[in-house]
This record gives structure tokens, sequence and C-alpha cells, in this order.
């Protein structure tokens, strides 16, 4: 049970990742601001400054 | 488990490969299960895990759990951080699982199952494979470095800027030929075109969604874009049996080609949130589900083959692209087997997310093994289909004639019997008025997984279902790739402009943001509206000449990984990348030949522009000669930028091995992990 429930643990990590709602929840943290539809264009904001959009393969 | 428990379980797993491959390979005359490719695959690649990948990672590699990573020593909460290696296993799936694994197999399947099959399978395990792995340890070690910053360091400044040009290349015909693979699937479509129509205003509704309402809950807005495109497939049912609507949606091949350049500009130049990032999570979202329950399906339901193991277009005359098996299944099936594009990303995001250097095995070797079974996946729904059908849908008017009638003749003269009644009962069956010249593989495709689908779940009476699931599945994907490609691609072209005038450079001036979008699409969009005004379909012509393009990176990627292996004093290893190395330069140079001087006129760009020129001049002849030259100056351009990388490699190995050069390592300086402190 305890493999099966770090599985689903690991699956929803993964999903959080791959749709960027990890990576928002460590710019409130490092920004240490809750979250809000400001915070939310700030993080969106810094993403555009990096100008790295993520790659897609063919 | 014992040593000799382990040792039998191996025994068996090859003896089960080598058994599958063989029946595969041999088996002539009645159709196969489709679970004899499963078992091939799955003992494929777990042997070519177990073993070749822990010989590259224990002998060459030399992979350290106790040097920390950037991810570890640069670690800032934004690009660099530790991360579970199942999460940047799945992160790194997402990113390199494209159209290419499902399109390039299916259109290859005009020579049988079998070439296809053993491409993908060895072309992954020796190759493709060890490329990912190797670039992705590589820019481990170099801070995360990209390839173009490696190919600059390591080859030299003529490496860096063929990386950088085959990048931009690579990115323009990219997005020209999966422009054109969605206008094929949606022309005189108008189910799909209004499907595809709705997720736009479905991804702005998610913008605004994650923006205004519910900020950061991406995975929650990600099950209600989901549930309102299943409602736009169910919609695009109504709006194609309604004669007014349906009027509307039905369009040609250039009225799509405009409309999908106006998007890609539209997406380029409006802000991320609103349009690119959400269509970006709905079509990973539906990407991830299908492809996993496709997987459950053909496991589950193990249909048969219908398509032989080897047809006679092998000799090079096949209808839906023209060429022999060598070079030409090489270059057609890539990401399946080796991609150069997924260096770019071995070398992007996911080095600097790497916990420990170990763990670049599994993420770099184990993500390429899964795309390879997506390929292999493809491989099996286009040969599910009848043959016959399979080919009247693939083949381009230009080659079986633009009637039914005269197509299923043809179709049927070549031993593939087919009757007009047969495409005219599964167009209706799956919702459109003709399945005849849908060249692209897309709809191919998308009728072997309604094939498959409707065999467990819904039957018959839900095969438009899920052909019209599967057409937008694949043009939502391939739409993000449109999309995602121009922003990526206007970013390097500011970057170039901002060395001559420098406001270009910034990527927030919107006159700059203009102009280089602008720029972009003119690129992309030129090769699209040559290859929908094709009367070969536009695939000949554009499928081989990105296939080229990829695998040419592929090159600079295993020259940058050879270098850096005789570099590292491995130089009786460096086979393990040169071979690889070797088959590509052989394969894109014969292509590339091919492409621009076989006398074939629907091989040779060349002779294809002398036959228009001796032929019936009509007011698109002298365009369709330009576009030929063109294409041809291309691949030469291509070419001869890559030989130049060869020779400037060459030149480093022989100066190493000869003593003549200094070998420097450009590693980071080795620093102790803490991680193996904090786990014990």
């Amino acid at each position: 049970m305890s493999r099966l429930a770090q599985a689903a643990r690991i699956l929803v990590a993964t999903l959080r990742e791959i749709f960027d709602e990890a990576a928002y929840t460590r710019f409130l943290e490092r920004k240490q601001v809750p979250s809000s539809p400001s915070a939310y264009a700030d993080f969106w904001r810094e993403r555009e400054a990096a100008q790295k959009p993520r790659c897609r393969c063919c | 488990m014992n040593a000799t428990l382990k040792i039998l379980a191996w025994a068996t797993v090859a003896a089960v490969g080598a058994s599958a491959v063989g029946v595969i390979a041999i088996h002539r005359g009645e159709p196969i299960n489709a679970l004899w490719l499963v078992a091939a695959a799955t003992c494929c690649y777990a042997l070519g895990y177990r073993f070749y990948s822990k010989f590259i990672a224990a002998r060459i590699l030399a992979l350290d759990p106790l040097r920390a990573t950037p991810a570890e020593r640069l670690e800032n909460g934004r690009d660099f951080l530790v991360t579970n290696k199942w999460v940047v296993f799945g992160h790194h799936f997402a990113a390199i699982a494209g159209p290419g694994p499902l399109v390039g197999p299916v259109l290859a399947v005009q020579f049988g199952y079998l070439p296809g099959t053993l491409w993908v399978l060895a072309g992954a395990v020796f190759a493709g494979c060890v490329q990912d792995f190797v670039i992705l340890l590589f820019s481990v070690r170099r801070d995360g470095k990209s390839l173009t910053e490696m190919a600059k360091q390591e080859i030299g400044r003529i490496g860096g800027f063929v990386a950088y040009a085959a990048v931009i290349a690579i990115l323009v015909i990219l997005l020209a030929v999966v422009a054109l693979i969605v206008v094929n699937a949606l022309r005189d479509s108008p189910w799909a075109t209004f499907t595809i129509a709705m997720t736009i205003p479905i991804a702005l509704l998610m913008g605004l969604y994650l923006r205004r309402l519910r900020p950061g809950k991406v995975l929650e807005v990600s099950v209600l874009g989901f549930i309102l495109v299943l409602l736009a497939i169910w919609g695009g049912q109504w709006a194609a049996q309604n004669p007014a609507v349906a009027q509307v949606f039905t369009l040609r091949g250039t009225s799509l080609a405009i409309l999908i350049m106006l998007y890609g500009f539209a997406a380029s130049v409006l802000p991320v949130w609103l349009l690119l990032a959400p269509r970006d999570y709905l079509s990973t979202f539906v990407k991830l589900g299908t492809i996993a329950l496709l997987a459950i399906g053909i496991v589950v339901l193990h249909p048969t083959l219908h398509m032989p193991a080897l047809t006679r277009f092998a000799d090079g005359t096949g209808p839906v692209f023209a060429g022999k098996i060598f070079p030409f299944a090489f270059i057609t099936i890539a990401c399946g087997a080796i991609s150069g594009f997924h260096s770019l990303i071995s070398s992007g995001t996911t080095p600097k997310l790497i916990a420990r250097e170990t763990e670049t095995r599994i993420v770099g070797y184990g993500s390429m093994m899964a795309e390879s079974a997506v390929a292999i996946m493809a491989i099996i729904a286009a040969c599910v289909l009848q043959p016959g059908v399979y080919f009247a849908i693939n083949s381009p008017a230009g080659v079986v004639g633009n009637s039914a009638a005269a197509a299923t003749a043809t179709i049927s003269a070549w031993g593939f019997p087919i009757t007009a009644a047969d495409m005219q009962a599964l167009a209706h069956a799956v919702g459109e008025q003709t399945l005849f010249n849908r060249t692209g593989g897309a709809p191919a495709f998308a009728v072997g997984m309604a094939h498959i689908f409707s065999q467990s779940l819904g039957g018959e009476a839900v095969m438009a279902l899920w052909y019209h699931f599967a057409v937008m599945f694949e043009a939502l994907f391939i739409l993000t790739i449109l999309d995602a490609g121009t922003r990526v691609a206007r970013f390097m072209i500011q970057d170039g402009f901002g060395h001559i005038y420098k406001p270009l450079g910034r990527t927030s001036w919107y006159p700059s943001i203009l102009l280089t979008s602008a720029l972009i699409v003119a690129a992309w969009g030129y090769f699209l509206w040559q290859g929908v005004k094709d009367p070969l379909g536009g695939i000949n012509s554009l499928w081989p000449l990105f296939g080229i393009a990829n695998q040419l990176l592929a090159t600079v990627a295993l020259c940058v990984a050879t270098t850096i292996i005789i570099k590292m004093h491995r130089a009786k290893y460096a086979v393990v990348t040169l071979a690889p190395l070797l088959w590509l330069v052989a394969v894109t140079f014969t292509a590339s030949w091919h492409k621009v001087f076989d006398p074939s006129p629907r091989i040779g760009f060349l002779a294809q522009a002398r036959a228009l020129a001796g032929g019936p001049q009509v007011a698109s002849t002298a365009r369709l000669i330009f576009n030929n030259r063109l294409d041809a100056a291309v691949t030469s351009i291509l070419v001869v930028m890559v030989a130049l990388v060869l020779i400037e490699s060459a030149r480093q190995w022989i100066g190493i091995l000869t003593g003549r050069e200094a070998s420097t390592v450009r590693e980071a300086p080795f620093v102790l992990t803490r991680l193996a402190e904090e786990q014990g």
C-alpha cells in the first residue's frame, strides 16, 4: 500500500512539474507572497523575461 | 534474487526477444499479431537498458553519484532545481514526445511493417537513446550548457555556428511540415476543423481562468479544458450535419494554410499566459492520456496487422514518398529512432533538474525508449488498416488519380485490393466525406487508432467520435509545436538581430516582436504554401527535407559527444557514438544526394525542376520550378555546413589521438554532493 501511495505521490508531483504548478509554488515561496492574480502575472513576467519558452520536440 | 536466477531471467528475456524479432523478420504471407511487435520492443528495450546503457554509464561516462550536479550547486528555485528522477523523467518525456514518432513511422509503413520496426528498435537502443543519454550527462557536467554552446566550446566556432543555423533551419522546416500535416487532416472536414477551431477559445478561456479566477491551478483548468474539448468533438458532429455551419467550416488547403499562419503569428505576439501556455497544458494533458490509452488498447486488444512485412515499394516507387528503403526509411523515421531535436532538450531544461549523475541514465536513455515505444504503437495503428485503405488515404492525387474510381483502380493494380464503396463506407463511418488523398500520416493514424479503440469502447457506432478525437489529439499538439516553435525561433532571431541593432534584441520591444514574428512565420509559411500547392502532396518534398535537417542536427550532437569522449581518454569506446554518427552521415548524405541530384523527378528536386521546365507551362510552373531549386539549395547548404563540422571534429580527434593537441575536458570542477550525506 505504501508503495502505491508513493507511486501516486510521484505521479502527482510529475504532473505538477509538467503543468508548472510546482514552479508557481516555488515562485510564491521565493517571493514570500500569497497566490493572487497579480502574483501569477509576476510569475509569468519573470518567465517571459528569462526568454526561454519551453522547447517542444517534433 | 541470486545470480543464477538473474542470469536465467535475462536469458529468458533475450530468448523471447530474439523469437519475437525472428517472427517479425521471417514471417511472410499470413498476417501477424501486434503482440509480436510489443514483445520484441519490450525485450529489446529491457536488454538495451540493462546491459548497453549500463556499459556506457560504467565504462565510458563513469557516472559519479558523489559529484554534485548543477541542480544542487546552482539551485535557484527557477532554472536549477534538485528534482525527483521520475518527475524529471516525466517532464523530459513530455518535452520530447511530439507528432514525429507518430507521423514518421506511419509514412514509412509504405515499405511494410518490417523496415520501420527494425529501425525503430535498433535505432533507439544503439543511437537515439545513446545520443540523449550522453548529451544529457555532458550538459550536466557543464552546468547545463546547451548543445550550441557545447559545440562551440568543444569543436570550435564553426561547430557553434552550424548548430545555431541548423536549429533555425530545422525549426522553419519542422513548423512548415507539421502545419502541412494539420492542413491535410482538416482539409474539407467541417467536423475536424470545427473541433480544432474551438480549441482556440477554449485555450483563451483557460488562460483567463488561470490569470483571473484560480491563479496557478493548472491541473484543474486542464481537466476543465479537456471536458470542453470533448464537448467540441461532439459539437463538431453537429456542425458537420448542419449544412449552413458545415459550409463555413469546410475549408480548402490554401484557406487553412492562411488561417494557420495567422494563428502562428498571433500566438507569437500575444502574451504567453493568454494562448500559448494554456494550449500547451491542454495538449500535454491530452497527449499523455491518449498515449497511455493507446498502449493499453494495443496490449488488451492485440489487433492483427494486415500490412505485409515488406511491400513492393521497397524498390523506391512508393506513392507516399518516393525513394528506396535506404536511405529514405531512416530519415522518414527520426523521433522514434534518433532525433537531433532531442539533443536540444537534453541540453535545455532537463540537465538543470537532475539531482545525481546516475539519474541521467533513466532520464536520457529511458525517456527515449518510451518515445520509441510510441513509434512502435504508431506502426501498429497504421498496420491494422487494410493495405488498400492505407494507400488510398496516404497517396496524393498526383500519383493515384483524382477520382475515387481511378485511385482504387491504381491501388488495386498494385496488389492491394480496395473498392470505392469500401472507402465510401469507411469515410461515412468516421464522419468524413472522403478519405482519399489525405496525405501527411495523421489521418491514417487517426483511422487506425479509431479502429483499435472502437473494437472495445463503443464499437463501430462511435468510430467517428474516436476518429475525430484522434485528429484533435494530433492537431492539438501539432499546433502547440507551431506556436511554441515560432516563439523559440523568434527569440533566436531577436538574439541574432540584437548584435546588429540593439533594440531589436529586446524581446519586450513590440516593433521587434512584430518584425521577427512576421519573418519567422513568413519563412515557414512559404514552405507550407509550397507544400499545399504541390501536386505531389507536399509531404513528398517537405518530410524528407525535415528528416535530413533533423538527422543532420543529430550528426552535430554525435560529433560533440565523440569529441568529448575522446578528450576524456575513452577513445577505445568512442565507437559507441562514432558508429551511429557514421550511420547517420551515410544516411543523410546519401538522402541529400538523392533529393538534389537523383534523375527521377519524383525524388530529385533538380530533376523535378527540369521536368517542369520541359512540360506544359501554366501560371504556377515558374513558381514550382523555383521552389524545387530552393529545396535543393537548402539541402545543399545544410549538408555543406555539417560536412564542415565533421571535418573540424575529425581534425580535433586526430590532433588529440596523435598528441598534437591537448586533450582539455571543459567540465565544471568536481564538488562533493551533500545529497549523499542527507540521504545517508
